[in-house]
Parts: structure tokens; C-alpha cells; sequence
């Protein structure tokens, strides 16, 4: 069975592969290069190093953004949902941090601190952070009563209740957050570099498309694809190994 | 959360934001935080103007016609992954990966290969929606009752009555569901597709302000699309209490 | 007929010493009164039953007792000494199990321990005992997930057990799992009561399981929260375990109570 579901991811890869390789040859547009030539232009990105530059530029405020916000994003979470009052004061700010395209503020962070690190750090993290918060502070409200009143039972201290109890017990959602927290930050990061300023992956693609050289830029957006999904699977295994009994059979965030 | 015994509405700590706001702006503490009043003022006056009604009805347009394509193809795979394995088994990592994958590295395609107008942000709005509202359609349509099927088969229903009065009402819940965080992303898709094509709507708007430092009229139009998502997202919020049946996760 | 006696006063004439006494106990939500005036005592080494219908505050009371919830007014003595919050002389079962779902059954089992801060291999080495008692050997690096809710419970149980306490306190905690498996738990905590030398408290709703296992039940009636009668039934329990539900005993007092309680049923 196990064999079945592998067998096919690996036949739908190829068949996207393929799909793709066949409309690049009709082509469905002149800017839409084969599967063969993007991943060629892959190979030589990755060959003459331009590929690991770009990401190390990419990379560094998206994982000081990510950083940054998933502990602080965690701890004001657990704080807004253990505290009544800084629920109050907290999240409706981050509520409407949610459900506001955020990405509008991007023109007016670089207005303020300009088009280096500190704008796209701030960038990654207002995308971040809200809900990582959210999913945070709404796990620790659920926390199921009774799971509370047996750590009271048998005599746990209210330190020990949070961090043997509420916080396992809230595990899994903080992870969905932090999960949904990480593709937000993603997005961020190549909206601030699409936007801000030509630097890293960013500037691979803005620059390959202003010389129209499809390949590189389909490759490039290929590379970021494959990287976020990698890393999404690496945050899963992280979460197993922390908390192995996690695997109960949720339904997917 | 109680003050002197009274019980505080929810959203009561953003009055106590608005007053900081205030505060900061008259404080002067930062050129590019002018007082709350001073925004309310310039957004009144906003309002008013021909960009911004031309910026808001392409948005409109764009976001509409984003959602609505993503509604009906979303909807459409999703029964067809949540009735067919073989389809599904196909199709449900790449709904996966694309749903968490940064979409916006996607827009720079779209602008190659379909200009840099109106079509390339409907594209973008659609693509931010349309996979939440996939997956969930596929999980409806897969918690259908077991015992609703084994009945309607019982009472002998043909499968288009069976699809019309019980499974469809059956997935719904969770399809609005769908519907409803597809709602929230398009409001960011829309938005961030008009940042980096900029031609249209609020980013072209965004960009005058900026490059103009008018900072108060930046920030009132900020706070109208902000309101504006905020209170599409939250109007969502309310229909599924009306359909919502029984069964809680 | 049958040897129900309404004990109230004869208690204090009993030679039992009385290991957990309630005293006036009122407790109010608002401007609801779920308790008002209960007095109760509870003998030591016994089974003691709260039965009545919902809302007549047993739960309530049980956790009172706890140290889960305050009262408004009146105290609690357990062992001579006042009730002022959770205790090692007291471990309470869940009627939900309240299981940790990321944690092992020996990791469940051992918490109450952890708590009492009992060293690593001490504490695991007498939950295994306990694991073994309930009759769950074996499964101890099992988790929640992967049992039934008959031996989740077991490892509620095994919990509270595991802690040595001397009272006993459980809500309602069969009413989670079939009627097959209550019936075999019903026969086991007989067991259970004969071998310890602890006191239990029992909540219940049932009627047959109250008369079952207690060696003394106490009725409560709602609105307001009183206890009605005292019933301490004679002991058909030497009969054996299969030959109780067929005692006429058994069934007389089954009778009576469900007569009295009927009106209050809504």
C-alpha cells in the first residue's frame, strides 16, 4: 500500500514534468520554456555557484525573520492565552494583523528603514507572526479542562501545568501555526526581494525575466518551490521527534 | 476580560490603540506616523477622489472575478479528488505543496506570460484561493456520513437526486469553510499582485503616495483596505452558523 | 423487608472512624446555588456512592472535596485535617480519563509521582506495579491513542492509585465506556475496596452500580442540593460477585431508590 501511494507521487512528478516539457515545445507562449531547458539552466546556476550566492542573500533575512518570529510569536502567544488581560489588549491586533494583506505595508517599511536587512527582517516577520500568535494563544485557551484540573489533582504546580500539560497539549496547533507561520515568512521574504530590492533569488528571477531568459527565471521559481516544501517536511520531523505521541491522526490544518 | 466588574467587548483594546496612535502621531515621534486624526480626516477626503474610486473598482473587479474562478474550479477538483482515489492520490501533493509554497514567487511568471494587466492579477487572486478551497471541498465531500449514503441508497435514490439532496448539503459546511479562508487569501492575492504589477488598483495607488511622501493619505488608504478585509473576512464568518448542522470537529 | 436504615444519626454511634467529613457546604455560581448546606460523613475503609440525578451537584461536591473547587461556605475535613486545595491524601479518577494523548501509559501512570517528585526509576517501577494491577502488562509503552476506552481508564485508575492516597475519589468513572466493560470494572472495584485500605467516594447516576459497589450510598436531590437518605445495604456483597444482581436484596433496594428518584428525573 505504502508502494501504491509512492509509486504514484512519483508518476504525477513525472507526468507534471513531462506536461510541462510538452507545452514548452508548442510552445503555449514564447516565455515558456521546456522542462529540459529550465532544469539545464538549473544545473548550470547551481554549477558556477550563482545559485547558493543568491540563496545565501535570500536566505539571511528570511531565517532571522523566521527565527525571531516563531519564539517571540510562541511566547506572546503563550502569554496572550494564559493572561485574560493581554488577550484583551493583544489579539485583536493581531486578528486584524491576519486577515489584512499585510503586504501592503511593505511600500512604507522601505519609506522608513530603507531597502536593506532590517525592512525585509520586519517584512518576514509581520507576515509571520500574527498567526503564529493566534494559533498559540488559541491552543492554550483549548487546553481541555479536565486535562488541567488532573495536573491540579495530583498536586502540579501552576509552572508545571503549563509546560507538562498545556503546552504538549497545544503542540500540535502550534505547530500547524508555526507551519502556516513559515509559508507566510516565505512569501515575505520573495515579495520583499521582488519588490524592495534586487538581491538574491529575487534578483535571479527579476533580472533573467528583464533579459528574457526564461530558464533561469523558471528555474529559480522552481528552486524556491522545492526548497519551501523541503523545509515544511523537515518542520514535520522536527515535530515527531519532539513529540512523538503528536501522531494521532489529525486532520490536516 | 472584566474592568469594575463591567465585561469589555471584544475588540475594546483597539480604542486603547486608536489613543496611542494619537498620541504618537502628535508626539511627532516619527515622520511617517502622522496622528490617527489627521488620517481620519485625509481619509475622508479620500474617499472622494477619482483615483481612489477607479483603484477601488478595479480591485473590486479583479478581486470578484479572482474568487469566483477559484470558487468553481476549486470546488469542481475538489469532489473529483475526494470521490476518485486515483485522481486524488494524483493530484493531492501538488495541492499540498502549493498551498504552503510562497505563491507570490509564482506572480513573476504570470506577469511573463500574461502581461501586466488585469488578467495576471485575476490569475494570481485565483491561485491564492483556489487550493484551501480544493482540500477542503475533498475533505467534505470524504466525511460524508456513511450511514446518509447507505440510507439514500436504501430508499433507493437515483445518484443525481442522492448527489443533489444529501451529499451536497452533507460537504457543505466544510466547503464554506473552504470558501471562507479562500475569501481571506484572495483579499492578499489581490493585493499582493497589485504590489508587484502595479499598474492597477491600490498598488498604483500606493506607489503615487509613496513616491510623494504623503504619508497621512498613504495611511488612510491603508486603513480602508484594511477595514475592507477585515470586514469581508468577518462577514464570511457569519452564514455557516446558519447552515452549520450538528456535527463539531 | 429489606435492612435499609436512614443512618444520619446512627453514623455517629457507628465504631467507624470517619475519614472524610463535610460540613455545611454551600457553593454558589452567580446566582445559582448548586450546593447549599451540605453535611456528609464519610467512614473510613468504605465505599461511599453519591447518587442522584443531574444537576443535584454531586460532581460538584466530589470536587469540593478535591480541592478542585472552593466552596462558598463550610469545610472540609479529611483525616481530621481542613480542606484547602489538592492533596496527597486524596487522588481523583476522571470520568473523561483526563489521559495525556502525547504520553505513554507508564509516562500517564507515573505522574502523580512526578509531581510528588519521586525519583526517575522509583516512580517507574511503581507505576509498573500498578500497571500490572489493573491488568494492562504489556502495554505500557502503548499510548491513549492506541486503547480502548475500557483500559483507558484502567490507566486512569492505575494513576490514582499509584500515588497511594488515602482517599479515593472517582466521577463517574464508568460512564465512558460499554455496558460490558462497566460491568466487568463494577466486579473488579469490589475487589478493589475489599483489598486497599482506602475510602472511596463514588459518583454515579446509575442506580444498580450504586447499589452494586457501595457499601453505603448517599442520595442527593437537586434545587435545592440536599442529601434525601442514607442507605447502607447488608451485605449480600459476601454472596459473591455473580450472585449480587440476583439477590432480592439488591433488587428490593434498587426498587425503592428508583421510586424516590423518579419525580426528580426530567
Amino acid at each position: 500500500m505504502q508502494n501504491r501511494a509512492f509509486i504514484l507521487k512519483l508518476f504525477s512528478a513525472f507526468a507534471l514534468c513531462f506536461a510541462w516539457e510538452i507545452a514548452g515545445r508548442v510552445p503555449v507562449s514564447y516565455a515558456f520554456p521546456t522542462f529540459l531547458e529550465s532544469m539545464s539552466a538549473l544545473m548550470q546556476m547551481t554549477a558556477d555557484g550563482r545559485l547558493f550566492e543568491a540563496y545565501a542573500e535570500t536566505l539571511r533575512p528570511l531565517i532571522i525573520g523566521i527565527a525571531i518570529s516563531a519564539v517571540v510569536g510562541v511566547i506572546v502567544g503563550l502569554w496572550v492565552g494564559l493572561s485574560q488581560f493581554f488577550d484583551w489588549l493583544f489579539s485583536p491586533i493581531f486578528i486584524v494583523m491576519q486577515a489584512a494583506p499585510l503586504a501592503a505595508l511593505i511600500p512604507l517599511l522601505v519609506l522608513a528603514y530603507g531597502i536593506g536587512l532590517t525592512s525585509k527582517v520586519i517584512v518576514v516577520c509581520i507576515m509571520a507572526m500574527p498567526v503564529i500568535v493566534l494559533n498559540t494563544s488559541g491552543a492554550v485557551k483549548n487546553t481541555p479542562e479536565s486535562l488541567k484540573e488532573m495536573g491540579l489533582s495530583f498536586l502540579a504546580s501552576r509552572l508545571s501545568v503549563i509546560s507538562r500539560i498545556i503546552i504538549p497539549a497545544a503542540s500540535p496547533v502550534i505547530f500547524a501555526g508555526l507551519r502556516l507561520g513559515i509559508s507566510a515568512g516565505f512569501i515575505g521574504a520573495i515579495l520583499a526581494e521582488l519588490k524592495i530590492t534586487p538581491t538574491g533569488v529575487g534578483d535571479i528571477i527579476t533580472y533573467s525575466r528583464s533579459i528574457a531568459d526564461y530558464p533561469s527565471m523558471y528555474a529559480a521559481i522552481f528552486s524556491i518551490i522545492v526548497l519551501s516544501v523541503l523545509f515544511l517536511n523537515l518542520l514535520d520531523k522536527v515535530e515527531t521527534l519532539l513529540f512523538k505521541g503528536n501522531e494521532r491522526g489529525y486532520v490536516s490544518d | 476580560m472584566h474592568l469594575f466588574g463591567y465585561r469589555l467587548p471584544g475588540m475594546s483594546s483597539l480604542l486603547l490603540w486608536g489613543a496611542l496612535w494619537e498620541f504618537i502621531g502628535q508626539a511627532k515621534v516619527t515622520f511617517f506616523i502622522p496622528p490617527l486624526s489627521k488620517v481620519l480626516s485625509t481619509l475622508y477626503e479620500v474617499l472622494g477622489t477619482v483615483a481612489f474610486q477607479n483603484a477601488l473598482k478595479e480591485t473590486a473587479y479583479a478581486f470578484c472575478s479572482g474568487v469566483f474562478y477559484a470558487v468553481v474550479i476549486g470546488i469542481i477538483v475538489g469532489i473529483l479528488m475526494g470521490k476518485n482515489r486515483l485522481i486524488d492520490e494524483l493530484l493531492l501533493p501538488w495541492v499540498n505543496v502549493f498551498l504552503s509554497a510562497p505563491l507570490t514567487a509564482l506572480v513573476p511568471v504570470l506577469m511573463v506570460l500574461f502581461g501586466f494587466g488585469m488578467k495576471s492579477i485575476i490569475i494570481t487572486t485565483s491561485l491564492f484561493a483556489v487550493w484551501i478551497i480544493i482540500l477542503n471541498t475533498r475533505a467534505g465531500v470524504r466525511q460524508i456520513n456513511r450511514s446518509l449514503v447507505e440510507m439514500a441508497t436504501s430508499f433507493g435514490a437515483t445518484p443525481l437526486k442522492a448527489f443533489t439532496k444529501i451529499y451536497f448539503w452533507a460537504a457543505l459546511p466544510e466547503i464554506l469553510g473552504g470558501v471562507r479562508i479562500g475569501i481571506i487569501r484572495a483579499v492578499k492575492g489581490v493585493i499582493i499582485g497589485q504590489l508587484l504589477i502595479s499598474i492597477v488598483g491600490f498598488g498604483a495607488l500606493f506607489e503615487l503616495y509613496s513616491a510623494n511622501f504623503l504619508m497621512s493619505h498613504f495611511w488612510a488608504v491603508l486603513i480602508v483596505l484594511f477595514a475592507l478585509a477585515f470586514s469581508i473576512s468577518e462577514f464570511f464568518t457569519l452564514p455557516p452558523s446558519i447552515l452549520h448542522n450538528s456535527s463539531v470537529t | 423487608m429489606s435492612q435499609i436504615k436512614n443512618v444520619d444519626e446512627d453514623l455517629q454511634n457507628l465504631e467507624k472512624p470517619i475519614a472524610v467529613s463535610v460540613d455545611n457546604i454551600s457553593k454558589n455560581y452567580g446566582n445559582v446555588e448548586a450546593l447549599k448546606g451540605m453535611s456528609l460523613k464519610f467512614p473510613k475503609g468504605e465505599l461511599t456512592s453519591l447518587l442522584g440525578p443531574s444537576g443535584c451537584g454531586k460532581t460538584t461536591l466530589l470536587k469540593i472535596i478535591a480541592g478542585l473547587l472552593e466552596p462558598s461556605a463550610g469545610t472540609v475535613m479529611v483525616n481530621n485535617k481542613r480542606v484547602t486545595g489538592p492533596g496527597t491524601d486524596r487522588a481523583f479518577v476522571f470520568q473523561d480519563f483526563a489521559l495525556m494523548p502525547w504520553a505513554s501509559v507508564l509516562k500517564n501512570v507515573s505522574f502523580g509521582l512526578e509531581m510528588r517528585g519521586v525519583e526517575k526509576t522509583e516512580r517507574e517501577g511503581i507505576a509498573q506495579n500498578y500497571i500490572k494491577e489493573v491488568g494492562l502488562q504489556g502495554f505500557e509503552n502503548s499510548f491513549p491513542h492506541e486503547l480502548s476506552g475500557g483500559m483507558r481508564q484502567r490507566v486512569g485508575l492505575a494513576r490514582a492509585l499509584a500515588v497511594d492516597a488515602d482517599v479515593l475519589l472517582m466521577d463517574e468513572p464508568f460512564s465512558a465506556v460499554d455496558e460490558q466493560t462497566r460491568r466487568k470494572f463494577q466486579e473488579d472495584l469490589l475487589q478493589l475496596v475489599e483489598s486497599k485500605n482506602k475510602t472511596f467516594i463514588f459518583v454515579t447516576h446509575s442506580i444498580e452500580e450504586a447499589v452494586y459497589v457501595s457499601d453505603q450510598i448517599a442520595i442527593l436531590l437537586p434545587r435545592p442540593s440536599r442529601v434525601s437518605e442514607i442507605i447502607r445495604p447488608s451485605n449480600f456483597r459476601a454472596k459473591g460477585v455473580d450472585a449480587i444482581r440476583r439477590d432480592s436484596e439488591y433488587l428490593d433496594i434498587v426498587d425503592d431508590i428508583w421510586t424516590s428518584l423518579r419525580s426528580y428525573v426530567e
